[in-house]
């Protein structure tokens, strides 16, 4: 088995906010009836976490539940677990009409963190990130730049972002720029 | 710039997170059709001062298509409606009735069920 390896392996940026290559995290895919119940108790039994509400992600202990679309949620489950859970929640949901994979390899995931965060995050996605607009457990799919991205903000503070491994890179010398020291607009 | 709000995600999206895709509510002839009807389902297309009814996906989003009812003209946009129907919603005709007595578009008009 070869060594699995994060798209930029712990790279990191310090400017108006920090912005750190968040490591290997496992995410599954699951497509589905988000009201059915067997639905409902695979994911908690996969994450932990409740099916969430539109736009936002539960988050437990080990694990977390993020709203994709109306038949959509992203699991996140250990890195090692990835490929147990995913198999897990493919068994209890025999039968129904879903789907569950394992995306973790084609994922990469970022933390966004200080005091910049939501000014950075702005810069580069048509959102609106006022502390008023944008809360804790909001998860949101939208543009970061010229890629397809997700984002939630953690109850600690942090935004986590979730795009393509492939356009990896992309976003992080993105996001970078975006923290560049001299760069502060001062809207939030 | 044009803000709708996704029906399924109910996210007040700007135009760069959708992308257009055209006029709604087309009426497909395939085979068995006559030559003009196939011509002005393939070609004809409203080009309206006014109402008008086009179809939308929240591309950098949840990816649904839904369709969207505005004006061209003020680009007001009278409301956002599923995809899962062949016909504007009844709601949204009342609010464009009441916004634009008197409007038509193609085989829809004021008034007209």
């Amino acid at each position: 088995m070869s060594k699995a390896v994060s798209v930029l392996n712990g790279a990191r940026f310090s400017g108006l906010a920090t912005v750190e290559d968040a490591g290997l995290q496992g995410m599954i895919t699951l497509r589905g009836d988000l009201g059915s119940k067997t639905l409902k108790a695979a994911v908690k039994a996969a994450t932990g976490a409740e099916v969430p509400a539109q736009g936002s992600i539960s988050v437990a202990e080990n694990g977390a539940a993020a709203w994709m679309s109306p038949d959509e949620l992203l699991l996140l489950v250990p890195y090692e677990d990835a490929v147990a859970k995913t198999a897990e929640v493919a068994e209890a949901l025999k039968g129904e009409h879903a789907l569950a994979v394992n995306v973790s390899d084609a994922r990469a995931f970022f933390r966004l963190s200080g005091e910049g965060a939501r000014e950075v995050l702005g810069k580069v996605s048509p959102v609106d990130f006022d502390a008023a607009a944008f809360k804790p457990g909001q998860f949101r799919r939208s543009r970061l730049a010229q890629v397809a991205g997700a984002f939630w903000l953690n109850d600690d503070g942090n935004f986590y972002i979730v795009c393509f491994r492939s356009v990896g890179e992309y976003v992080f010398k993105l996001l970078s720029a975006g923290a560049h020291p001299q760069s502060k607009v001062g809207v939030y | 710039m044009l803000i709708l709000e996704c029906p399924y995600c109910g996210v007040k999206a700007e135009e760069t997170e959708l992308a257009a895709g055209g006029e709604a509510h087309l009426k497909r002839y395939g085979p068995g059709s006559s030559d003009d009807e196939f011509h002005d389902y393939l070609f004809m297309r409203e080009n309206p001062k006014g109402v008008h009814f086009e179809r939308w996906r929240h591309a950098n989003g949840c990816g649904k298509w839904f369709h969207a009812a505005r004006c061209t003209m003020t680009l007001e946009v009278f409301g956002t409606y599923t995809a899962q129907t062949s016909v504007p919603t009844q709601e949204i005709l009342d609010k464009i009735a009441a916004k634009r007595p008197g409007w038509t578009w193609r085989e829809f008009a004021d008034g007209k069920k």
